[in-house]
């Protein structure tokens, strides 16, 4: 990761970036080393394979949709919409199955393809509509409600034991849907550090004025990070149509949105756009797992749970933020505003776009 | 060309999935087994997709149900969560055995009658604890997401030390694999509330159903309105199986009454929703009866004909305190279906029986009698000291912590 | 602060004659950001009164006000939040959690109602300064601050009362949601539409005064109003504490108007920060009017109700919300990116918006 970070910004800004997802690893340790302590009181194991397990099957479905949601937000996007593409996407894969083997293939096609489409849809609402992704995504999120509500009334479509086996079988130790989740965090990685448009997105996130001015099509790196967070999306409701055997509509009421965002953010990316990437992602969607597992061994009471969730992402946040500040305190705050804050003087942009879709996710 | 490799990048991440898939063998986990003849079951979704009263009508389910209503229940009337409908017993004794761990996988608190009943049950156990039944009590909450509760389900075999598993399933159907997997490993399960497309387990408890609960308002109202009167019915929200049973079974039975209905109104079980919702409906025209499919602010519903001076509707509820409270205080026309919160004492129970090799229904049908105004007074007399979003058929009256673990909860 | 007066769309200028300050209204009503809501908002109306001319009779506006004024009332509260440049998530969870707070304390005695109320604008005081120091001081953006804060509210009352809300409002505190003046012609005028009048006054006072501009230009630019002396982080923490009194404000409405149920205030941030973005305010700060915002959540308030009245589906109707909302938004965004001030825009730029 810390290469891909290189690549994409200054020296300066790469070496504080190294220390972000160096920083988000070791938070993960200190989790698991304060976890496995607490569970060891209780006369238990955090790493006996059973447990290990659990926390790496936790981690896969919302491993999916933090990757993609990682690259919308390096382009300074966001995406509310990606619960109600896994739920269409579960809904969509299950029914094209319909219980026969041989349809697996047409219906993965079908949901990429689905979901590529939303994506594309968001993509294109916010750069060229330029409508402010926080309310593009989540209107093209009721949309899909809408349908959803309107087509399904409940659990739809069998999904054959063959395909069933991409949320239940492991490897060892290892889920295979983890694996999966893995391979594509892979894809997504060697995506940001050897393609063109990979490294684009930070300089999109970073700012857009500045990659418009430097050549950069900020547009269609833009819907390029839409279109490939719906897919990720997508293969998560691909995996929840696996795992529950059918596909559910439901599934937009279980918050992966926000904690996708929240996954992210923990990752040490910078919801500011421009910062961050998946390597550290992936350690965010760890340490919530980590925090469930334990949590379910010690039972802690359902809501308790929800108090230190909350309390420990604001947590960890402040800690990335005062580590940024030791640096150099007062690029923090204006580092999103990228270039254009820091160079040029401030500008007032009343009549135009550009602030709508930079601002988004201040 | 960049966003075709971009797109390259998802088709090889999509091909390698592909690939994982259908090269691996199936590991140590039990394998699923066919769902895909779970379909065919009664409840699970159909494909074809028709919007008004399609797949989720299963008219033998309906007629069962109903028919279910008029049966004495086997049992002892005065612990209504031991009886059982029509049973017919299963054998366990090859479950008998000396360990008592009891893992229980619960769908949510998320709601006041789950809460009330989460309560029951945990009075239940401690009862049952103090005689030394059951050990260890271990409970993971999924916060009503279906994974999650996969994950704690498999937590559970996982562990290997369950020595029977109880499942309260937050979607009827999701989690089939799920509970199959449990049923598979060789551990008792014990499902109860919303059922699973799957007969593996040992025991499935549950009320008569929702069937029966929205028949029981939906009949009320035909037989306490005019011809030609308008119903308005309310419901939480659209796609939970359970309550388009409900939702289902009014329809049937107000198509074959002369009663006009109002549409339909989701209304996320909020109370200023609901309110708005009617007083909206009120504007229209009038609305001489309401349907809910679960009382959770069937107050703010009456108040809205308060506020706006209307005389009061039909009603019906639930047997929720607030509900029956307001009930008798204005004295309206109204009924309180019962969705037999009581069921929760009865998991418990039935793991005690199945780990002495007792008998157990294979389906445990309790009884689910609604509240009207002939019985509604002793109820509240019962639940006097309760607080308001209580549910009156708690059936925990006689466990050592009545009424302060209800109360201070 | 010359940012402000370069832009006569954000912040109201000091000290003109009536006949400019009228007209200026009027440029702010149908101009640029704000007039694709107040257009919205007639067409919406028009076809409510089309469909239900009975809805134009007094007692229907006033119940309809009644009902509206909670999300109007979070609507500013989210204003004063977005327009410095940040988030405000927490508000639903807030709602909820004072409408619990006030039914566990109250308990059904009468005497209980002001201490109760008086307490829980103390908390809610106290919620907008947790949020706006950790998100100024300890530099977490507002949206994981706030996000944290929603779920530790949404998780400590649920710990408090055992999972589900416990005791009763008094008919006291349930007066401000329900109640109101009888009156001939409205049938009943709403305690809650005076509540929200008053409430709008010290909104429009707020942003006319020194401080409602300086927060403007922190939303428009942190780095430029902090050289010119700006204390950004007290204003934007006031900013934070202002939204939490108007979600406590809309709790007691809200209370008031329809009880204590289980599910009160779910999903209420999402509804107000659209409202406040229908309304014309940038994501991100700096630009956005308060009366516009309002007018932003009346017109979802009416949207819902004109849904009702055509008797649309209830299925579709999310569908619908969407729909409209993007298309609103979009359209504003065409209105604003029209070159009008040609002189402030640099030729470079607009080249590149193309």
């Amino acid at each position: 990761m810390s290469r891909a970070v290189a690549v994409a910004g200054t020296g300066k800004a790469a070496r504080r970036r190294l220390g972000a997802t160096e920083l988000v690893w070791l938070a993960l340790a200190g989790v698991l080393v304060i976890g496995a302590i607490l569970v060891a009181l209780d006369d238990q194991n955090l790493f006996s394979i059973a447990n290990t397990r659990d926390i790496l099957s936790r981690s896969s479905l919302l491993g999916f949709v933090a990757i993609g949601q990682t690259l919308v937000i390096l382009c300074r996007s966001l995406d509310l919409s990606v619960g109600y593409v896994m739920a269409l996407s579960s809904l969509i894969a299950a029914t094209t199955m319909n219980g026969d083997p041989a349809r697996v293939p047409l219906a993965i096609v079908a949901v990429l393809l689905v979901a590529g489409g939303i994506g594309l849809c968001n993509g294109l609402i916010v750069s060229v509509l330029k409508v402010n992704p926080f309310i593009a995504t989540l209107g093209v999120g009721l949309i899909i409600k809408g349908y959803l509500d309107t087509e399904y009334q409940g659990p739809a479509g069998a999904v054959p034991s063959s395909f069933q086996q991409f949320g239940f079988s492991r490897i060892g130790p290892v889920p295979l849907s983890t694996l999966v989740m893995l391979a594509v965090a892979v894809a997504g990685i060697l995506f940001l550090r050897k393609t063109r448009t990979g490294y684009h997105m930070f300089a999109v996130g970073g700012s857009a004025d500045v990659a418009r001015l430097s050549g950069i099509r900020t547009g269609r790196v833009l819907v390029t990070a839409h279109v490939l967070c719906s897919i990720a999306a997508g293969i998560a409701g691909l995996l929840i149509a696996a795992r529950f055997g059918t596909g559910s509509a439901l599934v937009y009421n279980s918050g992966y949105d926000l904690e996708s965002i929240a996954a992210v953010v923990l990752g040490g990316t910078l919801l500011l756009g421009g910062r961050g990437g998946i390597a550290g992602t992936i350690a965010g969607v760890l340490i919530l797992a980590v925090l469930d597992t334990v949590f379910n061994i010690l039972a802690v009471d359902p809501f308790f749970k929800d108090v230190l969730r909350g309390t420990i992402i604001v947590a960890a946040v402040a800690i990335y933020a005062r580590r940024q500040i030791d640096r150099k305190a007062s690029r923090v705050r204006f580092g999103g505003d990228g270039g254009s804050g820091g160079t040029a003087p401030p500008e007032p942009r009343p009549d135009q776009p550009t602030p709508e879709l930079a601002g988004g996710s201040r | 060309m960049r966003t075709t490799r971009a797109l390259l990048a998802a088709a090889a991440a999509a091909a390698l999935m592909l690939a994982a898939c259908t090269t691996d063998e199936p590991s140590d986990t039990a394998a699923p087994d066919e769902t895909a003849a779970a379909s065919e079951d009664p409840g699970a979704g159909g494909e074809d997709e028709e919007t008004t009263d399609g797949e989720f009508f299963v008219r033998a389910d309906y007629d069962r149900q109903l028919a279910q209503r008029d049966i004495a229940p086997e049992g002892d009337p005065a612990t209504p969560w031991l009886q059982a409908i029509e049973p017919e017993y299963v054998d366990t004794a090859q479950y008998a055995q000396d360990g008592n761990t009891l893992c229980f996988s619960n769908a949510s608190v998320s709601n006041p009658w789950r809460v009330t009943g989460w309560i029951t049950m945990q009075q239940q156990v401690e009862v049952l604890q103090q005689q030394g039944l059951i050990g260890e009590f271990r409970v993971s909450d999924a916060a009503d997401d279906d994974n999650k509760q996969i994950s704690d389900i498999q937590a559970f075999i996982d562990a290997g030390d369950c020595n029977a598993i109880i499942i309260s399933p937050s979607t009827t159907a999701t989690l089939t694999p799920a509970v199959e997997a449990a049923c598979a490993s060789g551990v008792p399960v014990i499902v109860f509330d919303r059922g699973v497309n799957s007969d593996c387990m040992v025991t499935f408890i549950h009320p008569i159903g929702g069937y029966a609960y929205g028949a029981d308002g939906a009949e009320f109202l035909v037989e306490n309105l005019e011809p030609g009167s308008t119903v308005l019915p309310l419901r939480i929200l659209p796609g939970v199986d359970v309550l388009e049973n409900r939702w289902a079974a009014a329809q049937e039975i107000f198509a074959d009454s002369e009663l006009e209905i109002l549409g339909d109104e989701f209304t996320g079980g909020d109370g200023a929703e609901i309110k708005n919702l009617v007083t909206q409906a009120l504007q229209r025209g009038e609305v001489d009866g309401i349907w809910m499919d679960a009382g959770d602010g069937a107050v703010a519903a009456v108040e809205a004909f308060e506020d706006t001076g209307n005389d009061y509707p039909v009603m019906v509820g639930e047997d929720e305190l607030s509900f029956l409270r307001k009930w008798q205080e204005t004295g309206m026309t109204a009924v309180a279906p019962v969705y037999s919160n009581f069921q929760w004492r009865t998991p418990i129970l039935a793991a005690t029986m199945i780990w002495a090799g007792e008998q157990v229904p294979v389906e445990w049908v309790l009884p689910q009698d609604e509240i009207t105004e002939d019985d509604r007074d002793e109820f509240l007399d019962r639940n006097a000291d309760m607080p308001s979003l209580h549910y009156a058929k708690f059936g925990g009256e006689d466990l050592p912590g009545f009424p302060a673990a209800w109360q201070d909860r | 602060m010359t940012v402000t007066t370069r832009q006569p769309a954000q912040g109201p200028a000091p000290q003109r004659s009536a006949g400019s300050r009228a007209g200026e209204l009027l440029a702010r009503v149908f101009g640029g950001g704000s007039g694709t809501v107040f257009a919205l908002l007639i067409v919406v109306f028009a076809a409510i009164f089309i469909v239900n001319p009975g809805f134009a009779e007094p007692p229907s506006l006033m119940a309809f006000l009644k009902q509206a004024a909670p999300l109007m009332i979070l609507a500013i509260g989210q204003y004063f939040v977005i327009v410095s440049g940040e988030f405000d998530l927490s508000v639903g969870s807030l709602v909820g959690a004072q409408v619990v707070i006030a039914a566990a304390l109250i308990d059904g005695e009468e005497g209980r109602t002001v201490p109760v109320i008086l307490l829980m604008l103390g908390f809610g005081i106290l919620v907008g300064l947790v949020n706006g120091l950790i998100t100024t001081l300890l530099k977490v953006q507002s949206f994981i601050t706030t996000l944290g804060m929603m779920l530790v509210l949404y998780g400590a009352i649920r710990l408090w009362t055992g999972g589900a809300p416990t005791g009763a409002l008094s008919e006291a505190f349930r007066q401000p949601g329900r109640g109101g003046i009888d009156m001939s012609v409205v049938r009943q005028l709403p305690w809650a539409l005076m509540i929200l009048i008053g409430i709008v006054i010290i909104a429009v006072a707020v942003m006319r005064s020194s401080y409602g501009r300086t927060l403007i230009a922190t939303g428009d630019n942190d780095r430029a109003a902090g050289f010119s002396g700006v204390r950004v982080w007290r204003v934007r923490t006031l900013a934070f504490v202002m939204s939490s009194v108007a979600a406590t404000v809309a709790a007691i409405l809200i209370g008031g108007y329809a009880g204590v149920t289980a599910q009160v205030g779910q999903g209420l941030e999402f509804t107000a920060i659209t409202a406040v973005v229908l309304g014309g305010a940038a994501l991100g700060g700096g630009r956005g009017w308060v009366v516009a915002a309002m007018a932003g959540a009346l017109t979802l308030e009416a949207l819902f109700v004109l849904f009702n009245q055509l008797s649309m589906p209830s299925t579709i109707r999310p569908a619908v919300q969407g729909v409209i909302i993007i298309a609103a938004v979009a359209y504003a965004a065409r209105e604003r990116a029209r070159p009008r001030h040609h002189q402030e825009v640099p030729s470079q730029q607009q080249s590149n918006e193309a």
